[in-house]
């Protein structure tokens, strides 16, 4: 399946949560948090939550600003 | 210095934005004095330097994150939200831009955001125009604190509108800290001099040639301002006050001056 991951197509296995999805891309959870398809995914869900077809991922972290 | 359930020693927020490095952010964080510093949320990117929020903890200051960027109160909720699952603070500087080039705030936006946050229990820190009614509507919607502008972000053109920053400032029962548009120390001295409660700058310090020294320059001119408005400002006049009593004054009678009888 493929999945939008900051605005880029990325192909997924089927039942990868979002936990996997952030250890696959090697970030640490510090100071980063996940929105799927314009919904916040607490912290606490992050390895129960599965990633569907199509989804929509934004994975954000600090930056300089403001 | 107290807004919401938090008490502050320092009047100045530093925006982190700009600052070529992160060893000079962190000089500047320390020099400024400041408590709390702002933070923007973007995509993660793989091959950044370091990490700004260990550097920021290092510090010891708190994170406010901001909602940059966003130009719908839908987007910057949900930013904020983001946010607060990434630093764990309900804290934000809520941002909400109508405008590319001038990066005002959209001012119905901003308050339909800040209504929505401050009912999901957020502390809402709004960027907004100098507008005294909208910063009273902010208020109204429970923000705990306004932050004006005084001119355009990043503009540097200090406080434009000085009348409108007084009524902001007269009204208020929140904090009210100047946001946007110091260029330099004396903006921030007459910000506080007018009654603004902090000063949050960005531009003017990470951009200056010597962030740290004017991180300095700032932080003295905040306190500078302050100490000035206790004091109890002179009252403007139209023509000169001689400062030296004119009673005893010498009279210079001079050889060639014609001779005057002796009173």
């Amino acid at each position: 399946m493929t999945i939008v991951l900051n605005g880029e197509p990325r192909a997924l296995q089927d039942g990868t949560t979002v936990a996997d999805l952030l250890r696959a891309l090697e970030v640490g959870e510090r100071g980063v948090a996940v929105a799927v398809d314009a919904e916040v995914v607490p912290r606490g869900a992050w390895e129960s939550f599965v990633v569907g077809d199509g989804a929509h991922v934004e994975v954000v972290h600090a930056v300089q600003g403001g | 210095m107290r807004i919401g359930d938090r008490d502050f020693g320092s009047r100045l927020i530093l925006g982190t934005g700009g600052f070529p490095r992160l060893e000079t952010l962190a000089a500047a964080v320390r020099e400024s004095g400041t408590e709390m510093v702002t933070v923007a949320l973007r995509r993660i990117d793989p091959g950044a330097r370091g990490s700004l929020v260990d550097v920021l903890e290092d510090c010891g200051v708190a994170v406010l994150p901001n909602t940059a960027g966003c130009y719908t109160a839908r987007d910057a909720v949900l930013t904020a939200r983001l946010a607060r699952e990434a630093f764990a603070t309900d804290w934000v500087k809520l941002e909400v831009i109508g405008d590319e080039r001038t990066l005002l705030p959209d001012a119905p936006e901003l308050l339909v955001a800040a209504e929505e946050l401050v009912a999901d229990g957020f502390t809402v820190l709004p960027y907004t125009t100098d507008d005294p009614v909208l910063a009273r509507r902010l208020e109204d919607a429970g923000c705990a604190a306004v932050m004006p502008l005084g001119s355009p972000i990043g503009s540097g053109h200090g406080i434009n509108n000085p009348y409108n920053l007084r009524l902001i400032v007269e009204q208020a029962s929140v904090p009210v800290i100047l946001d946007a548009g110091v260029g330099t120390a004396s903006d921030a001295a007459l910000a506080m001099e007018l009654g603004c409660d902090a000063v949050l700058c960005a531009s003017a310090i990470s951009r200056a040639q010597d962030p740290v020294a004017m991180a300095r320059a700032i932080r003295l001119a905040v306190a500078a301002g302050l100490l000035a408005r206790g004091a109890g400002r002179i009252a403007r006049r139209t023509y000169a006050q001689a400062s030296t009593p004119e009673e005893g004054t010498p009279e210079f009678v001079h050889p060639s001056d014609p001779a005057r009888p002796l009173a």
